[in-house]
């Protein structure tokens, strides 16, 4: 790619022809502020966040859909650019609840994140404020579009990242909002529950059910790990709090799965805490196969394993024992077992499930 | 494996995910892929959409990828050998295949081009109920595209001749010299999030880790002076044999670490029936589950979630798992509890985290030679990693084959073992869905999921519901000679006439009670995509 010369906030810079001005910007390290814009797709320009000065063009421009050109002049933060950022934010509080002391995404919330960083306290436009219901009829995630801003982040990765399509705006003017085909439930419609739209929404308006009440953004401790489901291997960060995992998302940076998710890697999770996961060990009481069991201490019945193996080892040989290993352990434990069969029992009779 | 392993010396995909959106036609076969590996997917989908791939599907359902497809093979359940066979033939007798890499490359050609003569688009036409003109087209367009990539996953191998299928779909790659390049290959899609780095591990009856065999004398000096002690020489027993070693007696006792064989194993019910015939029988698991219930002793182990450790995803790429939170309750980590075990026995394994026993299995693993988690923090890494300074492989055979020479292996195609007939007219094919995954030990425990998905539909054609007088939410009764089970009907245009698709996840209608083991008889991977039922309206 071709490298242009441009002049940012009075810095000389090199961007690839063909990026947008936020692109150039960002490249030098001057990151502008916007709403609508993801990145690697296609923006609208339709937030008005982004806005910037340039040399020689009377009117403000979008800087997430305005190219960068060769010898071009930006200026990203004058008084000008100031004002109608604020008034952009101003506009969209003027519509938007102000519960941020309950509201999930505090921490997270680039509308809360930008109306501090411009000092809006609060909005000078009176005028209608909606009052929608918040729909959780999925078991998911909640869609409360009384915080939505309309920046269409959810559409786009819906369309573009997942080849989904199943939301799109609806209505005009006021009543413009995002939904599903004639405004059915999310279930009723083609979604598959991906959390895509999550991923992309900059606000409240996309919550996961998980989250409520779970702990403050902030709380929340971060470990970047691999999805347990499939053979693809996503990376997935876990946020957790107290040994609980309060949701899912994406890893950031360079992934197998750059980003992207399915339901069982997004919503998945939370067989953790099952209520029947096994929490101690057990030895038979009933018949086999009746499920009847007395719990144990780890010392009794690691005990009985290591007697009983040793006793049918000693009495038949080691091949009349067998190992089922797992594609779902790690490669140490995979690794662990099988050394045991062989190293430890001295049999070859040693499989896991790769055949099914 | 055992396909892509006697025709190219290694079992595993040949290229990564991220080059199949480089590739100028991907080929799926027998792979529900946007299902199944919804990311992989994706990428196909980007590949089509947005950089002009085009897509060839092969699948008798209609899967989502077959919206996406530019050409559409829905070729009757277990023909694929016939339908690849096919394909080669009119290959080579269009005079589009690759003769200087099968002359540079490869060996065995003559012997399959003798044996493809017979698959002329006509016979192909008749086994597969292809036309011939599709069948044209797909040949066409993948042998004349410069990168082609081949996906395929269980909808291949677990036939009764599943090596063949892969065998057969090698031949076609090296007759087209569509390998060992970029975005081009044979890729299988694994199923679960580490069953590759279990087969590298060497959770295998024939092998060490690294693919390594048991019966090569070399190898056991090693891996004894590694471990100090003497080690078995025959090869063991694979899954299923060892099911049926127990029932007849030979097997007293097993221990099963995080596997739910009562439900995933095909003739469940016969598995059930030695697992109660063990003396004893050990699990290890998060969950009970249905073969829990037959144990002796049951030792909780930690999730995912809870430990530290790697997994490797399906293009070899060994990944960090982090722990974030403390093992659940009274459970532990299952390396912890092998670690006791072991120790009890007399056998000490002194290892106090799993990145030691990732540097002694490096050590003894050629192909795994260079991971160390100190590098794992940088990204993940494919194997062959030979040594701390390899980056590792993006694709496999770019010079030679593993094995030398790829090798062309002759594959004919054999009707179906169980062929449906007028008792059993139904072909029951059995699969995953997207919400939940292999047995639903851990989807089903995920309320969500189950919400969206509470059961397995028996997913039958509206010509087949109009024959059974039934409609979508019926509950029919499927039945074979192993066993019967009810299910609720979905009536979609999916599935073709003549088959019945379910999913394997539900306990409540275990369909692997229906199926039988009859084994592949080289990978020993039971037929599970073919098994002739019959179907009625349940009466309540």
């Amino acid at each position: 790619m071709a490298k242009i010369q441009l002049t940012i906030d009075g810095n000389e810079v090199l961007a690839e022809e063909g990026s947008s001005i936020l692109e150039a910007a960002r490249e030098a390290g001057i990151e502008i502020p916007h709403l609508c814009y993801m990145d690697n797709l296609p923006s609208s320009g339709s937030c008005r966040l982004c806005v910037v000065e340039v040399e020689g063009i009377k009117n403000l421009v979008t800087s997430c859909s305005t190219p960068a050109t060769a010898n071009m002049v930006v200026k990203t933060a004058t008084e000008k650019v100031i004002r109608a950022r604020k008034t952009v934010i101003e506009l969209l509080l003027s519509d938007h609840p102000f519960d941020c002391m309950t509201c999930e995404q505090s921490g997270r919330c680039e509308l809360e994140k930008y109306a501090y960083e411009l000092n809006v306290t609060g909005s000078r436009y009176d005028g209608d404020k909606h009052n929608y219901s918040v729909d959780a009829s999925n078991p998911f995630f909640i869609r409360d579009y009384n915080k939505c801003i309309l920046c269409g982040r959810c559409v786009t990765a819906c369309k573009q990242i997942q080849h989904i399509e199943a939301i799109s705006f609806i209505n005009r003017g006021f009543d413009c909002k995002i939904a599903a085909a004639y405004d059915r439930s999310l279930r009723e419609s083609n979604c598959i529950f991906c959390g895509q739209c999550l991923a992309a929404c900059p606000t409240g308006a996309l919550v996961e059910k998980s989250r409520i009440g779970a702990g403050r953004t902030w709380e929340l401790e971060k470990t970047t790990t691999i999805c347990p489901y499939c053979g693809v291997g996503c990376s997935i960060e876990l946020h957790t709090k107290n040994d609980r995992i309060v949701n899912v998302t994406p890893a950031s940076g360079e992934s197998v799965n750059n980003g992207r998710l399915c339901v069982k890697g997004k919503f998945g999770w939370d067989f953790v805490h099952s209520p029947e996961r096994l929490e101690t060990p057990l030895i038979r009481t009933g018949e086999k196969g009746e499920g009847k069991f007395r719990t144990a201490s780890w010392e009794e019945a690691l005990e009985l394993v290591a007697s009983r193996l040793a006793d049918i080892k000693s009495d038949s040989g080691p091949d009349s024992l067998g190992f089922l290993s797992s594609a779902k352990c790690t490669n140490e434990e995979n690794y662990l077992f099988q050394k045991f069969a062989r190293a430890v029992i001295g049999t070859n009779n040693i499989d896991h499930c790769a055949r099914l | 494996m055992a396909g892509l392993a006697t025709t190219f010396g290694s079992g595993a995909m040949t290229n990564s995910i991220s080059e199949i959106r480089h590739s100028d036609c991907i080929f799926i076969i027998g792979s529900n892929t946007s299902e199944n590996h919804p990311i992989i997917g994706l990428e196909v989908i980007e590949a089509v959409k947005n950089h002009g791939a085009k897509l060839i599907v092969a699948d008798p359902r209609g899967i989502s990828m077959t919206d996406f497809a530019d050409i559409w093979l829905r070729l009757k359940p277990g023909t694929d050998t016939a339908l690849i066979n096919g394909l080669l033939n009119i290959i080579i007798t269009e005079q589009l295949a690759d003769f200087d890499f099968i002359q540079s490359r490869t060996e065995g050609f003559d012997e399959v081009r003798k044996m493809v003569e017979q698959y002329t688009p006509e016979t192909v036409s008749r086994i597969t109920g292809i036309m011939t003109e599709d069948l044209r087209s797909a040949a066409r367009l993948y042998a004349t595209s410069d990168k082609a990539i081949i996906l395929y996953a269980m909808g291949i191998t677990q036939h009764v001749g599943g090596t063949g299928n892969v065998i057969a779909l090698a031949n076609l790659a090296m007759a087209t010299g569509h390998i060992g390049k970029e975005a081009s290959g044979v890729c299988p899609l694994r199923g679960q999030n580490n069953v590759q780095g279990a087969c590298d591990m060497g959770a295998l009856p024939n092998v060490f880790p690294g693919y390594q065999p048991v019966d090569d004398d070399k190898t056991r000096d090693k891996f004894e002076a590694a471990w100090k002690t003497e080690l078995p020489a025959a090869p063991g027993l694979t899954l299923v044999e060892m099911m049926h070693a127990a029932e007849a007696g030979s097997i007293r006792g097993m221990y099963i670490m995080g596997e739910e064989p009562a439900l995933t194993d095909p003739d469940s019910l016969q598995v059930a029936n030695a697992l109660k015939k063990l003396d004893f029988l050990v699990i290890q698991n998060i969950f009970l589950g249905e073969t829990g219930k037959y144990a002796d002793v049951v030792l909780p182990g930690a999730s995912f979630a809870e430990k530290d450790g790697t997994f490797t995803n399906t293009e070899r790429r060994v990944q960090r798992i982090r722990q974030a939170i403390r093992p659940v309750a009274n459970s532990r980590p299952d390396w912890k509890i092998i670690t006791s075990i072991s120790r009890s026995l007399g056998y000490a394994m002194p290892y106090s985290h799993p990145c030691q026993i990732m540097e002694e299995a490096a050590k003894l693993t050629p192909i795994y030679g260079g991971i160390s988690y100190e590098r794992l923090e940088q990204g993940g890494l494919q194997w062959p990693c030979r040594n701390l300074q390899d980056p590792g492989t993006k694709y496999l055979h770019e010079e030679s084959f593993t094995r030398g020479r790829g090798q062309f292996t002759p594959v004919r195609y054999e009707p179906a073992g169980e062929a449906p007939d007028d008792n059993y007219p139904v072909n029951l094919t059995t699969g995953r869905n997207l919400y939940h995954w292999h047995g639903g030990s851990i989807s089903r425990q995920s309320p969500g999921l189950n919400e969206i998905c509470p059961e397995g539909r028996a997913e039958i054609n509206p010509e087949q519901a109009a024959e059974l007088g039934c409609e979508t939410g019926d509950i029919i009764e499927l039945y074979s000679p192993k066993g019967k089970i009810y299910a609720r009907v979905e009536v979609s245009e999916k599935s073709p006439p003549g088959m019945v698709f379910m999913p394997f996840h539900f306990r409540e209608s275990p369909v692997n009670q229906l199926t039988s083991d009859i084994l592949d008889p080289v990978a020993k991977i039971p037929g599970l995509k073919i098994c002739p039922v019959n179907l009625r309206k349940a009466k309540l």
